[in-house]
């Protein structure tokens, strides 16, 4: 059995990549010797800060040989088809054979690839593995020309067997492969010789360096725990930190030291982000109090006197570090009392986009259409609209500047410090939410009108200025915004009629931007209407009629509105439902067959009626009434194509020639008087149920009934038949959108 | 590695000191400052420029550097205006560039049989000369003691090859050796001279004064004016021919532009702590003074110093 180890050493590689370049190491590597003939029983990548290692087992010591016949142009082809020939097989006129078929001679060649030592194979594979590696960011270094995440050093390859180990020769850019790494930078200078990978892994760990990154994991957490609990505090767990720490080290020490006093009263979440994100510090909680009332170092090396050297200094860093965040948060505090004018202030001074204006104007377009959804959420208008002008004034907060990802949070503190009512500050927490798609949706109606009227801001915002997402370019992250609202939407059972929505926000967009109006609250006015009557609603006209005689320039955006814009978003949300509703298990045709019915800018109702319509056609009877109506719709459509008429003239049972014919008008009958009051009440399983029980007396009527008698009448009253089964269930939803 | 030495430095100066020698001993010329205000050693001609071109190089100086926004009239702790950066470059980065530097440290009495020393991701990047390069924050104990860089690119011009960039933060480092918790009360000479004296009784004073020149006192109509007079001498410096009529050489006028450049980029930063440019036009200012690093950056490579062997 041959063993092969491969061992890349370099200066220290950031340990955001490291978890990425072990699983390329592998890939390449593996490919590239299966590729060229090899087999292997398995492998496995490793890292710390200086080292990318990959180990290799059960490797075949040769490739088998390769026998391939390719046949070639006819011998009476042209001259440059032959030449064409052995370009592509490499091969030269008097190394092909002559063979008869049976359209005379062929070409063909026979190309023989014998077997090749693993130990070749290898040496290529591992230079172009190293000279294409995939770093995210790579480098050169000295007068070399190699590219790689910082300068390499070594390039350790060995293959090991039965009878011994060696290096497979290879060179990469005046670095020779060798049999011999190093272990710790300080705790074990020097080079050493190594065998086999257990053997590398062995004396490794007697040079303090633990290979597996998932052992380092461990044994920080297993001693950050255990310090914590000798003391009676708890580790607070953060899977994405530990496993960045355990990139920092390669013989970890974790120390644990005391938050001074005077920096308790910071909010925990202040407390652990500075440690994590300046220091890189585990937080520890006092379970009795709920504070952060510690912390875990963890460091790279073991000292004589135990590591107080170094806990007193990381101690002194985190000292200054948390005096800043204790000035930040009094001083912060302090304009928070004062009712936050110098942040409001201050934002005026910064854009948001040049050509959607300042961050000010932006809280301003948000507060107008806060308030305007508060009632559509259940939400106090007033407070919707203060929630919106404050839930982005920490913006400006010191902390915020030094912390971005604590923005809302500090928000939600600074507004509790002013006194504002709790659902104002939680709004300011929770307006940014949700961010993904596994975030919690806010369902308290102050938050969901900011958040929606937040995200509705930037969507219509981008769209009237015309910056939409193309391809996998999305750096406003608008789907993610439309998707949010989607959430929101969906998980409180909104009903919102988006069009209207869409048509008068972008008509704000475009109206703040032409004029620099004094007639706000007129503006404001008729936006209002415009969202509750529509652009076009006989009262926003009537609003609009009496202005028309000063005739103020804005005022053409209103009387001219293009609602292309508003239809262009709103099939922007429905791209992003489908895929939404797809990872929800229901089906993209069904999705489809809901979108051409009317209100499908109501969410709710669109995925409602999409459920029900996915529920039908799980049971037996939703997918037969399917064919079944797709039959009907088809004879309908072709013969009024042929005769040149629409069979809607309403089917008269006294033409009703046999049973089956005149059970289904009885069928029909008693669907519609069960399908209207359902549609209407918007029960749409109950309208589905009704249209699934139309199954079985169409399928009846198509088995006993020829639509096409010599009768005409017979006919023609047949086909008005089908005609009201078609609109009885396109009044459901699309059918024929349907795939099958 | 060198040895750790065997007592630890009294005083800030002493510390520079031991730096000197050691980059001395290891082959540096050593430098003066620069004369003229520089927002960090890197701006030096000794690196930008030096870092273009084939020709080797190694340089170490300390150089004085201003950053008008972080003037806190000597009452913060650890923040100044005018600090001082010890730099080191080399090119090409010797093979044992971080040994090196690790025996630095030891030099100045952060012994790492004591200390944590780790080397941090931190890539660098200064819009304002069109440079980046790849690296680390060096932490000690969880301080940054430095930044370490090999340059890929300077005043938009790829580095081949590649030179080592060594900054120590001296005020923080120093603090941090001879375990000073305020900058002023640091000794500057041997504490034990007949006149000892500290950080503040030189510095204390003019951190005041500059303070309150920077946020408040200087002209911002006369630093505009300067803004473009120096971007104007700087592009017509270029746009003279290279060869001079009087002496009837080849003498591309790279420095003295470059020199102009080192001044429109001051000039932009006390504007900014003077609070009168805006968010919008601040990237417009770092991109005029781009325009002129990398107009300078071209010169250079023109001239003898900066061509390919």
């Amino acid at each position: 059995m041959t063993d092969l180890l491969i061992e890349l050493f370099s200066e220290e590689i950031p340990a955001r990549m490291q978890a990425r370049a072990r699983d390329d190491l592998k890939k390449l590597v593996t490919d590239g010797l299966v590729t060229a003939g090899l087999t292997y029983a398995a492998a496995g990548a490793f890292s710390t800060p200086r080292r990318l290692t990959l180990t290799i087992e059960g490797l075949s010591p040769r490739s088998s040989a390769v026998r391939e016949e390719r046949k070639g142009p006819s011998v009476s082809a042209p001259q440059a088809a032959l030449e064409g020939f052995l370009r592509s097989t490499g091969l030269t006129l008097d190394q092909l054979e002559k063979r008869a078929d049976k359209k005379g001679e062929t070409w063909f060649a026979v190309i023989e690839r014998p077997g090749r030592a693993a130990e070749e194979i290898i040496a290529e594979v591992l230079e172009a593995t190293i000279r294409n590696f995939p770093w995210p960011k790579s480098m050169r270094w000295g007068a070399g020309q190699l590219r790689w995440v910082r300068p390499l050093h070594s390039i350790l390859c060995l293959l090991s067997d039965d009878t011994g180990a060696h290096v497979v020769p290879v060179t990469v850019d005046h670095i020779p492969s060798g049999n011999t790494t190093e272990g710790h930078r300080f705790l074990s200078p020097g080079r050493f010789a190594v065998t086999s990978f257990d053997d590398y892994a062995t004396k490794l760990k007697r040079a303090h360096v633990i290979l597996d990154s998932a052992e380092r994991e461990q044994a920080i957490w297993q001693t950050a725990q255990n310090l914590a609990f000798a003391a009676g505090l708890e580790l607070v767990e953060d899977r994405g930190l530990l496993t960045e720490v355990a990139g920092l080290v390669e013989w970890p020490v974790p120390l644990m030291g005391r938050i001074a006093d005077q920096f308790l009263s910071l909010p925990p979440e202040v407390l652990q982000t500075s440690m994590k994100e300046h220091q890189k510090f585990f937080s520890v909680r006092n379970p009795k109090t709920g504070r952060i009332e510690g912390f875990v170092t963890v460091a790279n090396t073991e000292t004589s006197d135990q590591g107080a050297t170094i806990l007193k200094g990381n101690q002194k860093v985190l000292t200054a570090r948390l005096s800043d965040a204790k000035f930040f948060w009094e001083n912060d505090l302090r304009v928070a009392k004062a009712g936050m004018g110098e942040w409001e202030e201050g934002l005026k001074a910064v854009t948001f986009h040049n050509k959607l204006g300042s961050q000010a104007d932006r809280i301003a377009r948000i507060a107008a259409l806060a308030r305007d959804i508060a009632p559509l959420v259940g939400a106090d208008a007033a407070q919707a609209e203060r929630a919106a002008k404050l839930a982005k004034l920490d913006l400006r907060s010191a902390m915020v500047g030094e912390f971005p990802e604590l923005q809302g949070l500090m928000g939600m503190y600074y507004a509790k410090a002013a006194g504002e009512p709790e659902a104002v500050a939680h709004a300011a927490r929770d307006h940014y939410s949700p961010l993904g798609p596994s975030d919690d949706v806010p369902t308290d109606p102050v938050s969901v009108a900011v958040a929606l009227a937040d995200k509705i801001d930037t969507l219509t915002g981008f769209w009237a200025i015309d910056e939409k997402p193309t391809g996998s370019k999305d750096p406003f992250a608008l789907r993610r915004a439309a998707l949010g609202v989607t959430r929101l939407i969906l998980a409180n059972d909104l009903r919102l009629k988006l069009d209207r929505l869409f048509d008068a926000h972008i008509l704000r967009h475009q109206i703040r931007h032409d004029t620099d109006t004094d007639n706000a609250s007129l503006i404001d006015t008729l936006l209002g209407s415009v969202l509750s009557n529509g652009v076009f609603g006989e009262i926003t006209r009537a609003l609009i009629a009496p202005l028309e005689s000063s005739a103020p320039d804005w005022l053409v955006r209103l009387t001219g509105h293009d609602p292309a814009l508003s239809h262009d978003l709103l099939s922007f949300f429905h791209d992003r439902l489908k895929v939404f509703l797809k990872d929800q298990g229901i089906r993209h045709d069904v999705i489809d067959a809901c979108l051409t019915m009317p209100g499908n800018d109501d969410l709710s109702l669109l995925v409602k009626r999409a459920t029900a319509l996915n529920a039908t056609l799980d049971t037996e009877d939703g997918k037969n009434l399917v064919a079944g109506f797709k039959r009907a719709n088809n004879i309908v459509t072709q013969a009024e194509a042929k005769d040149g008429v629409e069979y809607s003239f309403g089917a008269d049972p006294k033409f009703a020639e046999t049973d089956s014919e005149r059970a289904l008008f009885t069928a029909l009958d008693q669907a519609e008087a069960q399908i209207t009051p359902a549609m209407k009440a918007e029960d749409f399983s109950a309208a589905m149920q009704a249209m699934a029980a139309l199954r079985a007396p169409i399928d009846a009527f198509f088995t006993e009934v020829q639509i096409n008698t010599e009768n005409e009448i017979i006919r023609r009253n047949r086909l008005n038949l089908l005609h009201r089964i078609r609109g009885v269930c396109l009044g459901v939803a699309d059918l024929t959108k349907l795939d099958g | 590695m060198s040895a750790a030495p065997v007592t630890a430095p009294r005083s800030f100066q002493e510390i520079i000191l031991r730096l000197q020698n050691y980059w001395a001993d290891k082959g540096c010329a050593v430098l003066q400052p620069y004369d003229m205000e520089v927002g960090a050693g890197t701006f030096h001609p000794a690196t930008t420029l030096r870092s273009l071109g084939t020709k080797p190089w190694a340089a170490a100086y300390v150089q004085p550097s201003r950053r008008p926004t972080d003037g806190r009239y000597g009452e913060n702790p650890n923040r100044l205006q005018h600090y001082y950066q010890y730099q080191v470059i080399i090119k090409p980065s010797p093979a044992d560039m971080q040994d090196l530097y690790l025996g630095s440290l030891a030099a100045i009495g952060l012994d790492p049989s004591l200390h944590d020393i780790r080397f941090v991701e931190d890539d660098w990047e200064s819009p304002t000369l069109g440079a980046w390069g790849l690296g680390w924050e060096v932490w000690c104990d969880g301080m940054e003691v430095s930044q370490f860089t090999y340059f890929q690119q300077v005043g938009g011009h790829d580095c081949k090859p590649v030179s080592g960039e060594l900054t120590y933060g001296l005020e923080r480092l120093a603090m941090y050796v001879l375990g000073i918790d305020h900058v002023m009360d640091m000794p500057f000479n041997n504490p034990a001279s007949p006149i000892p004296l500290k950080y503040g009784d030189i510095f204390r004073q003019t951190e005041e004064e500059y303070s309150r020149h920077n946020f408040d006192g200087a002209t911002t109509d006369m630093l505009f004016q300067h803004f473009k007079d120096a971007e104007a001498e700087c592009e017509r410096l270029l746009s003279q021919p290279a060869d001079d009529p009087k002496t009837g050489k080849r003498i591309i006028m790279a420095h003295p532009a470059y020199d102009q450049t080192i001044k429109a980029s001051h000039l932009f930063n006390l504007l900014d702590a003077r609070g009168v440019i805006s968010v919008t036009e601040r990237q417009a200012y770092i991109g005029r003074v781009r325009a002129l690093a990398k107009k300078c950056a071209d010169a250079f490579r023109q001239t003898e110093a900066g061509a390919d062997a």
